[in-house]
């Protein structure tokens, strides 16, 4: 129990940081994205290219960090796979969902996204191959942090949940504390007001896409850390990171939070009562449930 | 020549199956502008219903309650029905595209059940015990497959015949006043969530009958039948068609599964042995490729809807205009 | 009128480009004086101000202001050419803090710390609630801030849509007052949309009439506000040609 506990709040970590951006992107551009977990594989891929790359050029590298089976190397490339990312999320908005957009048809652009996904997707199955990767081979013990319930917690699962905490403690000052965290808030409540106050609206688009495509950079890849890189991850995650969004409120950077631990807890607890089977369910389970009970989301207003 | 026929019959009948799944789509985002991301949890429990209803009784899994073949169809179409109608009364008087993900969610759990629950499902083994109606008449040969044809055929038209009907009735008028204009729509005392729910249902329930032909024909369904790439070819079926035009979203359908036939074929034949195993992620990225490529640049499909009350493009200022008026 | 700051000529404006609201409408307004625009519902005088704020397309006419001319600016260029505008409603981000609405409104300006002390020596209220969110303040307290915010560019012209709507009467007062003041005393210009014919009148310097999209008629205000014609144009009366 306690153990399914700790997985899920590792779980969390990634979830979170996959639906602080798609609960940007969905308030702000006003369409439920479904090629943003799509985001998450690029990222996961790329620093997978790039740490291939740091290995070669600079051997000393691919050295551990500490206990983690995380190397420099690595730690390099997540922060190179950010910028990667987030000019990809800025290459599709221009390329594909400007143009929709600028027709004015909301729901033409979710649609775009569906297309957008099974092309990114299937993209990537054909350069990296079908089957799944590894960031490392090397096998890295748990520690038993108590036999008693029996708890066991890998060093990377400690570092993953502190960084995402440490990402989303960096987003909270930025929106709470800068002018330009304002002016993005700003743009979410009532994009002509802002305008009128000289905000560049095309400028705070781009920066969404960026933020959304940097923090589901680092998902990715702590997703492959936990787990393993494949082209479908994208596919497996799109709707526990809409679950998040739903459940914390669409537009509330702090309810994607809250969200995504949320529903990372819940569907890993679920394993205690459901076949394991079941837990891609979870996550539509809980949409429906706040839909039936706080169909705004925890943190989330009305607004149709 | 034999060959050649009895597969342009085998080819058409599942066209024209699938061409009543795009016209229950059309109902749906062409004439009421809703976003159904989980065609296939439709489809899926229309076929699904129908073969364990119909079915003879199994030891492995639920179901087999041997019905008649019409009162099993209709059991399928309304199960379809049944799991829109959930959806709908909690999504569509929130935001749009929530509609788009609690579909999307219900397919995704769909496929997921069909897969887990063996006792229900009969899992990845699919649903197995159904006799297909008036075999022991008609046999098991190409005379079955063309009577086959012909009552699907006649399925299509008689859904063709109802839409038609129906966007011309004061009912369709009303779905499209509600999809061009909300607002207006509610000021003039319609209540646009009711007639959103009817219309979703009863696009859903069309998918639904799609599906059970769909399973009639072969006889059976598993989980490979109700995968996601289903939905995304139904609806560049749609798309390409012309959201709309019901003639439009037929014609769409048989270009779309022709071209889709054919290039899996086509990879077969000529690509190479390595690349046999990519041929699916080819041909999804086609698909994906024909989606994004008719909105960018022909969103009104190669037959656009002739009945149009307002052009999209009178919303072209909207970002800038929107909150106020 | 001796070299106005604010010249619109002959100008066509909609939401939707085939579909004029406004029709050649014509106007100027004066340096540092409150120039109004009334006139019935639908007259157009919403949309005369949104298209000079560049919020909608305008399909023909000009806009000048000094010698620049300003016709189809995008919106967020308006303060670079020293135009701000607060709209009707919705004219404050109410999930922001007062301060961080001040805050973003100052953020391209020289001095923002000490521009802000100002305001708030404008506005003690506006200082006292700093922390809170905007959304919570009174409808008069609202368009304060909204014009406090405006001010933060530091404009030449200030375009106002219906400041007074929704406020009591009182406070509706306060508001207007207000308008009127920085004319005289800041020497800022002020285009003001008005339902509340009598208390606009009152303190405007000009007055434009617009009704069913078109100039109907102008002139001072205080003798606008005995002219008869007023009252027909408001009671749907018998129109003037345009000229």
């Amino acid at each position: 129990m306690i153990q399914h506990l700790v997985d899920g709040i590792l779980v969390g970590s990634f979830l979170s940081l996959g639906a602080i951006g798609l609960t940007m992107v969905m308030h702000i551009l006003r369409f439920a994205n479904f090629s943003h977990a799509e985001l998450l594989s690029i990222g996961a891929y790329s620093a997978l290219v790039f740490d291939k790359v740091f290995q070669v050029l600079l051997p000393f590298s691919a050295a551990k960090i500490g206990p983690l089976s995380m190397t420099w190397a690595l730690a390099l490339s997540v922060v190179l796979a950010m910028a990667f990312t987030g000019a990809s999320a800025m290459l599709m908005d221009r390329l594909v969902f400007k143009r929709v957009r600028a027709r004015g048809d909301e729901l033409s652009m979710v649609f775009a996204s569906f297309g957008m996904a099974l092309i990114v997707r299937n993209v990537i199955g054909l350069v990296f191959g079908l089957s799944s990767q590894l960031y490392s081979k090397d096998i890295v013990f748990a520690m038993v942090i108590s036999r008693d319930p029996l708890l066991l917690v890998k060093p990377d699962q400690i570092f993953v949940f502190g960084a995402a905490l440490l990402l989303m403690l960096g987003l909270h000052l930025l929106l709470s504390r800068t002018t330009f965290g304002f002016a993005l808030r700003a743009v979410a409540e009532n994009p002509v007001l802002a305008q009128v106050h000289g905000v560049n609206l095309q400028r705070m688009i781009t920066a969404v896409w960026v933020i959304g495509g940097s923090l589901g950079a680092v998902a990715g890849v702590f997703y492959g850390l936990s787990y393993q890189i494949t082209p479908v991850m994208g596919r497996d995650l799109v709707l526990p990171i809409f679950a998040a969004t739903i459940v914390g409120g669409l537009g509330s950077v702090y309810g994607a939070v809250f969200g995504g631990f949320l529903v990372g807890i819940a569907s890993n607890l679920a394993l205690v009562i459901l076949p394991s089977g079941y837990s891609p369910s979870v996550p539509f389970l809980m949409i429906l449930a706040v839909l039936v009970l706080r169909p705004y989301g925890l943190f989330g207003e009305a607004r149709p | 020549m034999i060959g050649v026929i009895s597969y342009l019959v085998f080819f058409t009948t599942v066209a024209a199956i699938l061409s009543i799944a795009v016209l229950g789509l059309n109902l749906q985002w062409g004439n009421t502008g809703l976003f159904n991301g989980g065609v296939v949890a439709s489809f899926g429990a229309g076929a699904y219903g129908t073969l364990i209803l119909g079915g003879a009784p199994q030891e492995s899994h639920f179901g087999g309650f041997g019905l008649a073949y019409p009162l099993a169809l209709l059991g399928g179409m309304i199960f379809a029905g049944l799991l829109a109608w959930v959806v709908g009364v909690l999504t569509l008087r929130l935001r749009h595209d929530y509609l788009a993900i609690a579909t999307f969610g219900v397919a995704v759990a769909f496929e997921n059940v069909a897969r887990n629950a063996i006792w229900l499902t009969g899992g990845a083994q699919g649903v197995r015990g159904f006799e297909r109606p008036l075999r022991a008449e008609l046999g098991d040969g190409f005379l079955y497959n063309l009577i086959f044809l012909v009552a699907v055929l006649i399925a299509l038209w008689l859904v063709f015949l109802f839409l038609q009907r129906l966007t011309v009735s004061p009912f369709g008028r009303m779905l499209r006043a509600i999809r061009e204009d909300e607002t207006a729509a509610r000021s003039l005392g319609k209540a646009p969530d009711r007639v959103r729910l009817t219309a979703f249902v009863t696009g859903s329930v069309i998918m639904g009958l799609s599906g059970g032909l769909y399973g009639t024909f072969y006889a059976f369904i598993s989980p490979q039948d109700v995968l996601p790439i289903l939905t995304f070819q139904i609806w560049a079926m749609l798309i390409v068609g012309g959201a709309g035009n019901n003639a439009g979203a037929i014609f769409g359908t048989f270009l779309i599964w022709g071209a889709w036939t054919f290039s899996g074929w086509a990879l077969a034949r000529f690509a190479p042995i390595e690349a046999q195993l990519y041929t699916g992620s080819i041909q999804f990225v086609l698909i994906g490729f024909v989606i994004v490529g008719m909105l960018l640049w022909r969103p009104q499909g190669l037959f656009p809807e002739r009945l149009v009350v307002s052009q999209p493009g009178a919303n072209r200022d909207k970002p800038q205009a929107e909150g106020l008026t | 009128m001796p070299d106005p700051l604010l010249v619109v000529s002959d100008l066509t404006a909609g939401y939707v480009p085939d579909l004029p609201i406004l029709k050649t409408v014509s106007l100027s307004a004066g340096r540092a004086q409150l120039t109004a625009i009334i006139g019935p519902n639908g007259a157009g005088k919403s949309t005369l101000i949104k298209a000079v704020a560049g919020l909608l397309p305008v399909s023909s006419g000009q806009i000048l202001l000094g010698d620049d001319t300003i016709t189809g600016i995008r919106p967020d260029q308006m303060a670079r050419f020293g135009i701000a505008y607060v709209p009707q409603s919705d004219n404050v981000f109410r999930s922001l803090t007062i301060r961080q609405n001040l805050d973003l409104a100052l953020r391209a300006t020289k001095d923002p710390a000490a521009r802000l002390a100002a305001i708030f020596e404008q506005f003690p209220p506006l200082a006292d609630k700093q922390a809170e969110k905007a959304g919570t303040l009174s409808g008069g307290q609202r368009q304060f801030l909204a014009v406090a915010m405006a001010l933060a560019v530091n404009p030449r012209l200030i375009l106002m849509d219906e400041p007074s709507a929704g406020l009591s009467p009182r406070a509706a007062e306060e508001v207007l007052d207000h308008a009127k003041a920085l004319t005289t005393e800041a020497g800022v210009t002020i285009l003001l949309v008005e339902q509340n014919v009598k208390q606009a009148l009152r303190r405007a310097d000009h007055c434009y009439v617009l009704a069913e999209g078109r100039n109907q008629i102008d002139g001072p205000a205080d003798a606008l506000l005995k002219d008869p014609a007023l009252g027909r144009i408001y009671l749907g009366g018998e129109r003037r040609v345009p000229a």
